[in-house]
């Protein structure tokens, strides 16, 4: 893991110093909310429904267990005793006291933690494939870039008054667990025919009001040239990007509006001007930042561990456990732990103190102290040893984190909505709860297989509605929640938005309406295929006329 | 239309409404509705300036329903509010926390 230098370091404290003191102006009424609220945004601090609500960076989704253990105690001392993890690899905290923060930053900031530019119209946290460094397909680790760019974003003078918020999302595999074509700039590490590596560039991806998938404007940039690009690219939408109208000021509004090749055009000629300037990373620097990624003190292990193949013979529980949470490690006799905290009719995401501890210590036990929080909102371990998955399963279960559904439909990506977020027009965790509920019997998960349901309570899409296989987004309709249907998206390399099916459904109808859906794709699927891949052979119209025709 | 004023309390943020004698109090149940135009504003200027002497955050008129002496807020958002998460009832006002 990275760790802070003494200028992250020096650079974390005076800038918690410093909020610490626009809290006390605030509060003696130095700081009225007008003048306070852009500061506090660009802290990480809301004001929601019920109490101001806090997020913290998760840097690229990489957590330490010291880290882990002060959120912990911030949620048990500041907070409610629980968190909730992100679609965007942080964490939240819904209940916190304006007049705590100051000493809630100290704390976080003695763990290499804040909320710096988790809000605000800046280039927020990088996010990252939770598996990087460890996938068996990965071609480089996307970490050491997302590093780079979190150092040149953090307080970036000529990027810290954007016309809107700017994400950036970094893959290093094939298989696109980051969502690059969903964000402002998505990169894809990658190396060309001559082995060199570098990046494929897309910009202008983005949910919300206006969904795009991101346009490819640069087969292959070379990784040294990584921080020049994206400054061309944040120069130009600096520049031209809208900011008459909060609606349109995205850097997708301005590629759908240019067009992706007189985008590219500008960023292209933005780009020869500052190329070879400060900005391009001397190979010793991406070594240097490298070093922090290498991989931990693998032990030389066979691949096959009898006791791993014995446990599961013998225990059908743990069997189905290491079914669904299990991916394939590119180090013999290790794998992949995917940690659900998304526990049937339980909201996705949450994760109380004791969980939060009990899940350190099993970083710490089993895995070099590390975790990942991922956009699923679940967590990893990423360098488990086969010989030890019984004993951490056996634990997991204990501390309520062994529910096995990961890419299943009990496994949501779900908002905050009305519970909780002051922009949301309907609920959307207890959907979540009751399609966790109406799907609870892992047998019937394991059958529909791999899908990918995703739900937000406002057409904002922090529930990634667009890009889920089955996207649920709900909205007021005279004062009632109403929740609309659609099909179709998804979040990978084969990225695609989903289509509203047809007229929209209450709350209890939206849930036969799920369970309608998947019953036509048992019904039409062929042997083999996904959910996605029915729905791509087949259109909507099977799943429409069995919907709409179903008798009231 | 019976109105009461909402706002947050600006120390922790939690939901408060202009009760008897013109001081803020946690739970809806204790904020008489009015359902007089002038009144609705007089309150909504007291919490004007409670927001200027940094009382309160974002003061606001919303409307109520108010049956067997159950005051409720007509929209879901301040039903929310003034209750808490569906999802936790053991937390909010609900829960009395």
């Amino acid at each position: 893991m990275y760790e802070y230098d003494e200028f992250d370091a020096d650079f974390v404290n005076q800038r918690a110093l410093q909020f610490g003191r626009q809290v006390q102006s605030r509060l003696s009424g130095d700081l009225t909310e007008d003048q306070f609220r852009p500061i506090r945004l660009m802290n990480g601090l809301y004001l929601q429904l019920h109490a101001y609500m806090l997020r913290i960076n998760v840097p690229y989704g990489c957590l330490g267990s010291k880290q882990m253990r002060k959120l912990a105690h911030i949620a048990r001392v500041y907070d409610k005793d629980y968190g909730h993890l992100t679609t965007r690899q942080n964490m939240q905290f819904n209940w916190i006291k304006l007049a705590d923060m100051p000493e809630i930053l100290l704390e976080l900031a003695s763990v290499e933690m804040h909320g710096i530019q988790s809000s605000g119209n800046c280039i927020r946290n990088i996010t990252a494939d939770e598996y990087a460094g460890v996938a068996a397909e990965e071609i480089e680790d996307p970490r050491v870039y997302c590093e780079i760019l979190r150092q040149w974003s953090s307080l970036h003078p000529e990027f810290s008054f954007l016309p809107r918020k700017f994400k950036i999302a970094v893959t290093g595999s094939e298989k696109d667990r980051a969502v690059v074509k969903a964000h402002d700039i998505g990169l894809r590490l990658h190396r060309n025919e001559s082995g060199q590596e570098g990046f494929e560039v897309f910009v202008g991806g983005g949910l919300g009001r206006t969904p795009f998938i991101g346009k490819s404007i640069r087969d292959f940039l070379p990784t040294e040239h990584v921080l020049s690009y994206c400054e061309a690219i944040l120069r130009v939408y600096n520049q031209l990007g809208r900011r008459d109208n909060k609606y349109k000021a995205r850097i997708k509004i301005l590629v759908h509006e240019m067009g992706s090749e007189a985008f590219s055009e500008r960023v292209e000629n933005e780009w020869a001007e500052i190329k070879d300037t400060a900005l391009a990373l001397p190979q010793a620097e991406i070594e240097r930042v490298r070093g922090f990624f290498a991989p931990p003190a693998y032990e030389t292990l066979p691949d096959q561990d009898p006791g791993f193949d014995a446990q599961r013979k013998a225990e059908p529980a743990f069997a189905l456990w290491a079914r669904q949470q299990l991916a394939r490690h590119k180090v013999s006799g290790y794998a992949i732990v995917n940690v659900s905290c998304s526990p049937v009719g339980k909201p996705p995401g949450d994760i109380s103190s004791a969980q939060m501890e009990g899940f350190a210590d099993l970083a710490d036990a089993y895995n070099f102290g590390e975790m990942r929080v991922t956009h699923n909102q679940n967590l990893v371990l990423t360098d488990v040893r086969k010989k030890d998955l019984f004993e951490l399963w056996r634990k997991l279960v204990e501390l309520g984190l062994a529910t096995s559904n990961h890419g299943l439909i009990g496994d949501t990506i779900c908002c905050p909505g009305l519970d909780y977020c002051a922009l949301a027009t309907a609920r959307s965790i207890p959907l979540a709860e009751k399609i966790s509920e109406r799907f609870a019997d892992p047998a019937k998960q394991e059958e529909i297989g791999e899908i990918y349901l995703n739900m937000s309570g406002c057409i904002n899409a922090c529930g990634h509605h667009h890009v889920g296989n089955i996207g649920i987004v709900g909205v007021d309709k005279k004062n009632t929640e109403l929740y609309q249907l659609m099909l179709g998206g998804s979040a990978e390399e084969d990225a695609s938005l989903g289509k509203i099916l047809g007229p929209g459904f209450d709350e209890d109808g939206i849930v036969d309406a799920v369970e309608n859906v998947i019953s036509t794709y048992l019904e039409m699927r062929e042997s083999g295929e996904k959910f996605i891949e029915t729905y791509r052979r087949l259109g909507p119209d099977p799943f429409k006329d069995r919907l709409y025709s179903a008798p009231a | 239309m019976q109105q009461v004023v909402i706002a947050n309390r600006l120390t922790d943020g939690v939901v408060v409404f202009l009760g008897k004698d013109r001081r803020w109090v946690e739970r809806l149940e204790d904020c008489p509705p009015t359902d007089e135009s002038e009144e609705a504003n007089a309150l909504l200027a007291v919490g004007a300036k409670a927001e200027e002497d940094q009382l309160v955050v974002g003061p606001d008129l919303i409307e109520v329903n108010v049956s067997d002496g159950a005051v409720v807020p007509v929209k879901m958002r301040e039903a929310m509010r003034a209750k808490g998460p569906s999802i936790r009832t053991d937390l909010g006002k609900q829960a009395g926390n």
